[in-house]
């Protein structure tokens, strides 16, 4: 405070005073704040569900020759206190690698996030943001793209012999690395 | 530094702003009575801090509005500590609103030239309650959902304008979306907005005039700072420590069971009819005074007279001018606030020895404790809301629908499923652990079999059952009792009972010896009852599936179908076939019966002897 421009007081009372004004008018300030704070702060301790393997489609759904579709990605949301079971929760770009070896890729441009679409005249992905374009194996394919890395690729399984389970993640948009969001 | 605070004071002038804010004089030095309004500042703050952080977890709509206080009171860090600040600043603040009147009424402080500071203050006294009403329903739980109900009913009595002024702040006819977003943005908006503008008034005005001193004056001039304001600093601890006692009451006083911070009822529900249904304590004065009002002299105790006390408050100011005016005033203003106490009193007072508020109070309190079990299981809140939940829950209905259609006849443990004991006297089986291997022993019991815990108030007392039982079962000798006893333990299996399920599977080799002896004629059962065959001949009960869910809702549906007693029904109507319950309500109460619900199970023990 200023005391500097307030009338002096030099005794020993008079700092007193001043001192608890301060500290408790602070204190009585300070607990709804840090009541608050603490609810807001609350997503912090939260964390990322997901790594779980989610069946997405058959095999037989994707053409031979290696074209990518897409396909959604259904599986239980928790949504604060809604638990919501079987809703889309983002969606994957599955392609044939060599008879029933599949390669699955997050729609999400990992530049800064807008979903990619697959353009079968350029034989590639490209961003409708900021124009990254990607090649059919997920790589940047040209070097003017924003994004910084390729297509973030999912972990893929094949069980039963048809059936494609694919590991849902999402990554951190920006840096060349794929963090997975946790 | 100083050149830093030269810079700034240059293009801001903060210095003398700071100085006109701390070093008003006050005339006879600083005092304890001068305290009200700051406290009430700072309740306002409080309020405002603590509404901001609770809006960024609120979400306004009939689905989401519990869903989200819930979430905010029990998922996340330190939400029930927020709420329970907030919640109880209220109550403290209208403590305080009061206070401060009378510390400005005693000192004179509202004669003039203060008149226009007085009516302001008024005004702001009525923007906190509107706050306060309109924050009593944004939980959406039953308590706030029934107690607004009445307040904008009472709404709708204004002469002419009344029902359009109910649907405007409702949003539409009833309840829903739109009257949370309206109380929302009242709440949140509109009403703190001009509770802002007014105080900014106020605070000018009060500086203007500066403060009322009381007289006579005990000690020189002080500045604001720092002696007043160590004693508003003080104050506002003890407010807060006051606010903090209330939330975390239940744990200082080791009061068990309590939640801690504010309470949060069931959701709520337009079919759940709310008997504890009243008012936050500051406005039971006004509820208690309805009381008084019959018919359609309403509109007498809920506006006119409320109406005309406001008008004469307003007055006070001009009234005080007057010789005797002042005592007039304070003496009206004690009055008033002793008959809002004796109100208040009274209608805690009616409600304590009201067995019926009582029970509705407490059976509020298992709705909530309930709702917030089934929202913290696995299958969670759904989309439609957590009002859902309870509405399919066996435990929370069953007992109600019992009571409703069973109890007339049946009991459950003696009661009617709700704790009390109908009426009526008890005419058929008490079901409470119906179908399980007490109960099912109780029947084959001599000594029991005629009690009217079974067959004794129904016109099979002396039917081919009962005989069997008090003839047949009385001579057994020891090997046909142990015989009985398998039977016994395998027809109780035939329900699948949750509360059996490891008794069950431990003794299956039993249970499957007992299933054999059901149909050996020297225990005697087969020659009446259909069990895992299909015997044209059959005139008791088929006991295939005994108590299972398919036989319970069947036996219910229609008790007189050939499968059960046939032409032989006592009264028992057809509950399904009469369309007097649908299928599904029908499912819950054969779950309720069957103990089939989430999380932890009653002892399915059959009713006393």
């Amino acid at each position: 405070m200023e005391q500097d421009e307030l009338p002096p007081q030099p005794d020993r009372r008079g700092f007193l005073t001043r001192f608890f004004s301060v500290v408790l008018g602070a204190v009585a300030g300070l607990v709804p704040v840090g009541a608050g704070l603490a609810v807001f702060l609350d997503p912090l301790r939260r964390h990322a569900g997901g790594g779980d393997f989610i069946r997405v489609a058959s095999v037989n759904a994707l053409p031979d020759d290696g074209t990518p579709r897409k396909f959604p990605v259904i599986t239980n949301l928790v949504d604060a206190w809604n638990k919501l079971p079987n809703v889309p929760v983002g969606a994957v770009y599955l392609r044939r690698i060599g008879g029933d070896k599949v390669q699955a890729f997050t729609v999400v441009c990992p530049h800064a996030g807008c979903p990619v679409d697959y353009k079968p005249a350029l034989n590639s992905y490209l961003c409708p943001c900021h124009n990254s374009t990607f090649a059919m194996d997920g790589k940047v394919n040209n070097p003017k793209s924003p994004s910084a890395r390729g297509l973030d690729e999912l972990e893929v399984e094949i069980r039963d012999g048809k059936e494609i389970w694919i590991k849902f993640q999402n990554f951190r948009a920006g840096p060349a690395q794929k963090i997975p969001l946790a | 530094m100083n050149a830093l605070k030269n810079w700034l004071d240059q293009r801001t002038g903060y210095k003398q702003l700071l100085r006109e804010a701390l070093l008003e004089n006050i005339p006879g030095g600083s005092r304890w009575r001068y305290i009200w309004g700051s406290t009430l500042v700072f309740t306002l703050t409080v309020q405002f801090i603590t509404g901001m952080f609770l809006w960024m977890s609120y979400s306004p709509s009939s689905t989401t509005a519990w869903e989200s206080v819930y979430y905010i009171q029990h998922e996340m860090s330190g939400g029930w500590l927020l709420r329970g600040i907030h919640h109880y600043t209220a109550s403290v603040m209208n403590v305080l609103l009061v206070l401060h009147l009378m510390q400005v009424m005693i000192d004179g402080a509202y004669k003039a030239p203060r008149e226009m500071n007085f009516w302001i203050g008024l005004l702001l006294m009525q923007l906190v309650l509107g706050l306060s009403l309109t924050g009593y329903l944004l939980p959406w739980d039953q308590k706030g959902y029934w107690a607004t109900k009445v307040a904008t009913n009472i709404l709708g009595i204004v002469p002419f304008i009344g029902p359009s002024l109910q649907k405007l702040v409702l949003g539409g006819t009833d309840y829903g979306h739109h009257t949370l977003t309206r109380f929302f943005a009242l709440h949140a908006g509109v009403l703190p907005a001009l509770i802002v503008m007014l105080l900014g008034f106020h605070i000018f005005l009060f500086r203007r005039h500066g403060i009322t001193a009381k007289q006579p004056r005990r000690a020189p001039d002080q500045k604001f700072w720092p002696d007043q304001v160590l004693k508003d600093a003080v104050a506002c601890l003890a407010v807060l420590a006051a606010v903090l006692f209330l939330t975390l009451r239940p744990w200082i006083l080791g009061t068990g069971g309590g939640e801690l911070g504010a309470e949060l009822g069931a959701p709520a529900d337009a079919a759940e009819a709310y008997a504890a249904a009243r008012p936050e304590w500051y406005f039971l004065f006004l509820f208690q005074f309805l009381k008084y009002f019959p018919g359609e002299s309403e509109i007498w105790g809920a506006i006119i007279i409320p109406g005309l006390i406001m008008g004469v408050i307003f007055l006070m100011p001009i009234l005080g001018g007057w010789r005797l005016g002042h005592r007039f005033n304070v003496g009206l203003l004690f009055a008033l606030t002793a008959g809002i106490a004796m109100l208040t009193w009274l209608a805690m007072q009616q409600d304590r020895r009201d067995p019926d508020y009582r029970a509705a109070v407490e059976e509020a309190a298992r709705d909530a404790a309930r709702v917030k079990l089934l929202a913290q299981s696995p299958a969670g809140i759904p989309p439609a809301g957590a009002a859902s939940l309870l509405r399919a829950d066996p435990l929370t209905q069953g007992p109600k629908l019992f009571a409703r259609n069973c109890a007339s006849c049946h009991r459950y443990d003696g009661h009617d499923g709700l704790g009390k004991v109908p009426t009526d006297p008890q005419s058929a089986a008490d079901l409470k652990g119906f179908a399980s291997r007490e109960w099912l022993a109780g029947l084959l019991d001599p000594a029991r079999v005629s009690t009217t815990n079974y067959f004794g108030g129904t016109k099979f007392a002396s039917g081919k059952m009962v005989k069997f039982v008090k003839k047949d079962i009385a001579a057994y000798t020891p090997d046909q009792r142990e015989k009985l006893r398998k039977v016994i333990l395998a027809l109780s299996a035939e329900a699948g009972l949750k509360a059996q399920w490891t008794a069950d599977e431990k003794e299956a080799p039993l249970i499957k010896e007992g299933q054999a002896l059901f149909k050996d004629d020297g225990v005697g059962c087969i020659e009446c009852h259909r069990f895992h065959n299909n015997d044209e001949d059959a005139t008791g009960p088929d006991l295939t599936g005994y108590g299972s869910r398919d036989w319970l809702i069947s036996i219910i549906t229609n008790p007189a179908h050939a499968r059960f007693y046939g032409k032989r029904n006592d009264r028992m109507p057809a509950f399904g076939d009469e369309q007097i319950l649908n299928p599904p309500t029908i499912g819950l109460l054969a779950d309720w019966l069957r103990g089939e619900w989430y999380g932890p199970q009653e002892t399915a023990a059959a009713p006393a002897p």
